[in-house]
């Protein structure tokens, strides 16, 4: 394998992942948009390292590792978020999230 | 230590012998995958084997702590018992709720037995005997553990019952929260061996002092982390007293009440399974793996030091289930962040403590007792002081039930 | 041989799982399609020789993002089919387009780049290398995710938290 045929499987999991952010209505289905996309480019980084010039320093192997943490915090805390909308609103719903509308 | 005999030799590595000669009757290119497929079968007949005889011993022995029989009707003193249970459970309808979710019903307890099951892949038995001898295995192990959850998950969530979905969210929530002080208590034995492999692990518990062995159970550090390991790992396995998830008297089986037949048979194997490679686990990291626990008996082969360790581990759990009631939802949510979590946290305070105090002071016997004092006692004091706090804290008032409102 | 076909497997995989969470109704079923993704990409993971990253991605995704999603859901009640008009945005054509649009310039400019490949076979790493790695030259990165872990399970902690009486409701 190569690293072009690794890159286009990131690309199209970066577009699957979009287009779920875009078009889902769920608050938490567009986390899970988001989780994809950054998955993607964790797959970049860890086939970049694989098939890069200089793999030794283990800089894109690292830096995947620490993507993958902070993705961690991000779902937790945006997942913290939905409940706690959830709380007021009722719903989970982006298209009735409007109260912060001027 | 002198060396072993060479029958005693021979006899330690017979599977790993009788697994290169089969393979040997093989073309070359073949011959790894011989030998992996062999490893495999190895591993599927012998712990499910351990199963079916860990369950009548569990039944005989609670029957015992009970002041009653147990089962004794099948066979010679009732130990033919699971043959029976296994034919029943085969040959049982399997009935699948009406308003179940088929598909997630039907893959939970697959997804289940294949993660255990995967989780052996890194055990190490005995002397070379581990199937895949991987560089990171033990976090292999913690990986294939955390994704159990989500067949559990899966089981509760498809059956369309509120018990059963009641049950699944106590185990996820259970096993989450003992998920933590689980990898941070098997971080000390890591830290200290400095490799994530099983069988690094082991082979750095292999020395004697006298006839004394070297596990890590055997220090203040290892100690202290092994007591939270058994904690997490009870907790981990829905072992009583952390067995809320499938309490019987309040959800009647909790996440697996709407299963039957052989599915039911694969959840209690799981189960069964799971209890066992988290004590092969417990016994790798701490208990010296296949080692000799005294110096005069190393001539016995690895893997029936190995074997019976787990039996003994198997046992305790049994006698722990006789023994202590269940705990309340609250209680064990709050002994998991409150108590287990800054303890284990400390553990590995105190165990770089001991690393460093040993390459400060230089080996020898001062530097022993003072790394035991200080260790022992750091460990000794926080544990007294915190249980005093959490005891005044208690407050004993009704429980409150929230959804996220 | 083999390889290709190894790769295409976990390649649909993860794929498989990305559009069955794109397209499905079920919110619980979106999860786990999404976890049948993490677990492709884990694979996928293995297979460049990332061993390390492979575990930590089944751990971290499987074990914890995926339990927290559908936690999320079943503490919104958001398990069940949702009824049409609710899956998507009023806008999902024009997202749609987008995404797609977005993905073949991605792959079509795959196509062209010239990266500089190296074919040697995969670089054996060690978990030591790493750890030292993380302890040397990464300590600072290092701290700062300990530091933003913790900030975010602090904040994740209050804004979950009940809010107390009289304030709201």
């Amino acid at each position: 394998m190569n690293l072009t045929a690794y890159l286009v499987v990131a690309a199209l999991l970066f577009a699957l992942g979009l287009g779920i952010a875009l078009t889902r209505r769920n608050a938490i289905l567009v986390l899970i948009g988001i989780e994809l996309m950054l998955n993607a480019a964790n797959l970049n980084l860890i086939a970049f390292w694989r098939y890069g010039a200089h793999p030794e320093p283990m800089t894109g192997m690292l830096f995947a590792l620490f993507s993958i943490a902070v993705a961690a915090a991000e779902a937790s805390v945006g997942l913290g978020l939905v409940i706690a909308w959830f709380r007021h609103a009722r719903t989970s719903d982006l298209d009735a999230m409007t109260r912060m509308k001027g | 230590m002198s060396p072993n005999p060479a029958w005693s030799r021979t006899l330690d590595q017979i599977f790993v012998l009788l697994q290169h000669r089969i393979a040997d009757l093989f073309p070359p290119l073949l011959q790894p995958w011989v030998a992996m497929i062999l490893g495999v079968v190895g591993i599927v007949a012998v712990f499910p084997a351990i199963f079916a005889l860990t369950t009548v011993l569990e039944r005989k022995g609670l029957g015992r702590m009970q002041n009653r029989l147990g089962p004794n009707r099948v066979g010679p003193f009732g130990i033919l018992q699971p043959i029976a249970d296994a034919i029943k459970s085969l040959t049982k309808e399997d009935i699948v709720p009406r308003s179940a979710d088929a598909v997630v019903h039907y893959l939970a307890p697959v997804v289940l037995v294949v993660a255990i099951f995967l989780g052996y892949a890194v055990l190490p038995v005995g002397r070379n005997m581990q199937l895949l001898n991987i560089d990171a295995g033990i976090l292999f192990f913690f990986a294939i553990g955390a994704s159990t959850e989500l067949s559990i998950f899966m089981a509760g969530w498809s059956s369309r019952n509120k018990y059963s979905l009641l049950g699944a969210m106590r185990a996820v929530a259970q096993m989450i929260s003992y998920e933590v002080p689980l990898l941070l208590s098997a971080v000390v034995a890591i830290m200290m061996t400095g490799s994530l492999n099983p069988s690094r692990i082991v082979e750095a518990q292999g020395g004697f002092t006298g006839i004394l062995p070297h596990w890590y159970v055997f220090t203040p550090w290892g100690f202290a982390g092994f007591v939270l390991f058994v904690i997490a790992a009870l907790a981990e396995t829905n072992r009583s007293p952390f067995d809320l998830p499938e309490g019987e008297s309040e959800l009647v089986a909790g996440y697996f009440t709407e299963y039957s037949g052989f599915k039911f048979a694969l959840f209690f194997l799981g189960e069964y399974l799971g209890m066992m490679s988290i004590a092969g686990y417990g016994i790798t990291l701490f208990l010296g793996g296949w080692g000799a626990p005294l110096s005069v008996l190393a001539f016995l082969p690895s893997w029936l030091w190995f074997f019976g360790k787990l039996f003994l581990a198997i046992f305790f759990f049994i006698w722990l289930r006789g023994t202590l009631p269940r705990l309340r939802q609250d209680q064990l949510m709050n002994f998991a962040w409150k108590f287990m979590l800054p303890m284990s946290l400390l553990d590995l305070f105190v165990a770089a403590l001991w690393r460093f105090l040993g390459e400060w002071l230089g080996a020898g016997l001062g530097t022993e007792v003072v790394r035991w004092l200080v260790c022992g006692l750091l460990l000794a004091v926080t544990y007294v002081l915190f249980a005093r706090v959490m005891l005044k804290r208690q407050k004993i008032s009704p429980r409150s039930y929230r959804y996220a409102e | 041989m083999i390889d290709t076909l190894v790769f295409l497997i976990f390649a649909g995989l993860t794929l498989a799982g990305a559009v069955a969470a794109a397209l499905l109704r079920n919110l619980v079923h979106c999860a786990l399609s999404l976890t049948v993704t993490f677990a492709g990409l884990a694979l996928l993971y293995l297979s460049l020789g990332a061993q390390f990253v492979g575990f930590t991605q089944v751990l971290v995704y499987i074990g914890a993002v995926a339990i927290l999603v559908v936690f999320a859901i079943l503490l919104t009640r958001g398990s069940g089919a949702l009824p049409g008009n609710l899956v998507t945005t009023s806008a999902w054509r024009i997202g749609w387009v987008a995404a797609v649009a977005v993905g073949f310039v991605l792959v079509a400019a795959l196509q062209h780049a010239p990266f500089a490949q190296s074919a040697a076979a995969a670089p054996a790493v060690s978990v030591q290398q790493i750890g030292q790695a993380l302890m040397g030259p990464f300590v600072l990165p290092l701290e700062i995710v300990g530091v933003l872990l913790t900030v975010a399970l602090i904040g994740a902690v209050i804004v979950a938290m009940p809010e107390r009486q009289g304030e709201d409701q």
